[in-house]
């Protein structure tokens, strides 16, 4: 079966409230809301065949476009006063950067296997509250979520509501923080050494200096443009072809 | 009477048989495990985060360091995501060389495997043989990339470069002379690909070997036969991918039924087991050691008979060569533009899968038309067998563990990333 008609089934069958993106590399995506996860998840392990959760995963869509660095007008000052200071991974923890108000922060993504269809799949959902992001668990439909949930939950903070055992899997034990969000800085929040007078391992609060070597940008390529380009020649020549009759 | 507790006992983290840094919490009952609750993290690098703060070049490298035993393979599955969101494809050659070298790690991973596991259960020799093979495989890494094993050698649109004309060959020293060095050089006289092609053609009877140590051992067949048995169904819910679930009878590769690279031109078969125990998770292993030979047979008839770039020609994404950069102005800009800033890459989201070595290794992209990947998640087949351990491990003897640890092939790079 081919990806449209495929498309238009998923169509028929999540219709209300799902959408289907289709990214041009045979891959699609269902996006669903948070409400309906556990049906969607048990109808496409049921009626579409998806036998195999291969990943999941959450994001944080948290600055998503924003780039560090004004490339668009030449600034007088030169390269560092372009930069934004906050940008991800330039701030430390006292200088924590104000999550705003982000419609639709953090996604559940999840990558389905259909080994008898020979098929892929991706599932998309919002946490709908940014401050307590839940999204229900898929435990009991593939078992094999089980330690992606608790490893979206340690590094986004994503709750998982009906998981057996969420609880941190990755960072260290008595660790604070969600490491993953963009908010939290890259060089961390404590450093942990051993001191030779004390005995033992004890944490510090990070004593180096956030540093980014390229700063993030984001370039208008018209190469990736092609298509508008196109189409914005085709309309002048139409455009011209109609002026031309007209005078004709 | 006084009640009978069940005993609580770490395994690891520091543990030979562990395979890296593993806490495993055993709950035992005599010397039955009722609960297995594996800790990991201990080595989490943050390799993806990192990830999202470099330009997409600059994470290569990290790649192998994920899967530490088959490091082009994760390269292969980065470098796709890139690709396949940049909209680029790699030259033929560049195709062809990237199925050589997938296979290559993949004896290299099996090899390690075939003699880690051996060694947990017993079986010192295997081991000896195991890594007098995985040697070379080192020396045609370090013969491509300058690096024995964390080679970077992929890159986005192609191969870093073309493989070399010269095998390096071994000098006279006080610890190989003679008669040694004589045979150490042997297959050292002409190019990489005739040192590959030696290997690939005499590897069967070194498989052979194995086998006559393994396969019919009394010993080795006690500790893993309808030892850890996985259906196929249980297979498919956990997550299971690559050896491990066709070892539970699933006729499931990447390679053949959602081909990359060139694998659809090549001719191998894929072995499947029958009951899904360590005995047949061994046996898929070594029938795939086998398989990757003749795959690279296939691979070095083509490379030698077609000559060509291993690079594509395109100064937006792939840096110009020093030449270029002497007596090209444009090229020097670009160069200087790629290594200052990098390449920005279209918006969008993509999953690049490959079958590595331990499973599918995938790699899920998120970009915002930036420098850097907004997003970069490493699905690593690891991570999902050992979220398997409490079940595979429940009612089976302490002396198990190990056994377990060594059939799901654990590596920690790509368990803790």
């Amino acid at each position: 079966m081919n990806t449209d008609a495929f498309n238009k089934q998923l169509i028929e069958a999540f219709g209300d409230g799902a959408r289907v993106l289709d990214n041009g590399r045979g891959q699609l995506t269902l996006e669903v809301p948070a409400g309906s996860w556990l049906e969607t998840a048990r109808a496409l392990r049921d009626d579409f065949g998806f036998e195999q959760l291969v990943d999941l995963c959450g994001v944080d869509y948290l600055g998503y476009g924003q780039d560090e660095w004004e490339t668009r007008d030449v600034t007088a000052e030169g390269f560092s006063r372009g930069v934004d200071a906050l940008g991800p991974g330039r701030f430390r923890w006292r200088e924590l950067p104000e999550a705003g108000a982000v419609e639709n922060r953090f996604a559940v993504v999840v990558h389905l296997l259909s080994v008898s269809g020979n098929r892929r799949l991706r599932v998309r959902t919002f946490a709908p509250d940014e401050a307590l992001p839940m999204v229900p668990s898929l435990v009991e439909v593939w078992n094999g979520a089980n330690w992606y949930e608790r490893e979206a939950f340690d590094l986004y903070g994503i709750l998982f509501e009906g998981h057996p055992d969420l609880r941190r899997i990755l960072t260290d034990y008595g660790f604070t923080g969600h490491p993953f969000r963009k908010d939290f800085p890259l060089i961390g929040n404590v450093a942990v050494r051993y001191d030779e007078d004390r005995q033992r391992v004890v944490y510090e609060p990070v004593a180096i200096e956030p540093r980014v070597l390229v700063p993030r940008v984001i370039r208008e390529d018209s190469r990736y443009k092609a298509d508008e380009i196109d189409q914005a020649a085709d309309e002048a020549a139409e455009q011209a072809a109609e002026g031309g009759s007209d005078r004709g | 009477m006084a009640d009978i507790n069940n005993y609580t006992m770490n395994f690891g983290p520091q543990h030979p048989a562990a395979h890296g840094v593993l806490r495993l919490v055993l709950e035992l009952d005599g010397e039955t495990v009722v609960r297995a609750d594996p800790h990991i993290g201990l080595l989490h690098r943050a390799t993806e985060k990192l990830a999202e703060s470099k330009p997409f070049n600059q994470s290569i490298g990290y790649m192998d360091r994920l899967d530490y035993v088959s490091m082009m393979c994760n390269e292969h599955a980065y470098v796709r995501a890139i690709e396949q969101l940049l909209g680029i494809e790699p030259p033929l050659r560049a195709q062809y060389i990237r199925t050589m070298f997938d296979e290559i790690t993949r004896i290299g991973n099996h090899l390690m495997w075939v003699g880690a596991n051996g060694l947990d259960l017993g079986a010192m020799t295997a081991f000896l043989y195991a890594f007098r093979e995985r040697e070379a495989t080192m020396d045609m890494y370090e013969a491509v990339s300058g690096a024995r094993m964390h080679a970077t050698y992929y890159r986005p649109g192609g191969v870093y470069r073309d493989l070399p004309d010269r095998m390096p060959q071994y000098r006279e020293s006080p610890w190989t002379r003679g008669k040694d060095l004589k045979r150490k050089n042997e297959w050292r006289e002409g190019s990489l690909l005739d040192f590959v092609e030696a290997f690939a053609e005499d590897f069967d009877s070194r498989v052979d070997d194995y086998e006559t140590l393994l396969t019919d051992n009394r010993i080795w067949k006690q500790r893993t036969v309808n030892i850890g048995v996985v259906s196929p169904e249980r297979a498919l819910q956990m997550g299971f991918t690559g050896p491990m679930l066709r070892a539970s009878g699933v006729a499931w590769d990447l390679r053949r039924k959602q081909p990359y690279a060139m694998y659809d031109e090549m001719e191998f078969d894929i072995p499947v087991g029958a009951n899904g125990d360590c005995y047949d998770r061994y046996l898929v292993r070594i029938e795939e050691l086998r398989q990757s030979a003749k795959i690279i047979l296939q691979c070095v008839k083509w490379l030698r008979e077609n000559p060509g770039h291993v690079m594509l020609k395109n100064f937006k994404v792939i840096p110009p060569t020093r030449e270029e950069m002497k007596d090209d102005m444009e090229a020097l800009i670009h160069h200087f533009k790629l290594f200052t800033e990098g390449y920005c890459v279209p918006a969008g989201e993509t999953y690049a899968a490959v079958e590595a070595p331990k499973g599918e290794f995938g790699c899920y992209m998120v970009s915002d038309g930036a420098n850097k990947p907004f997003r970069a998640h490493f699905r690593a087949p690891g991570f999902a067998h050992l979220s398997s351990m409490d079940e595979m491990l429940r009612g089976h003897m302490l002396a198990d563990v190990p056994a377990m640890i060594g059939t799901q092939d654990i590596v920690f790079g790509e368990v803790d990333r």
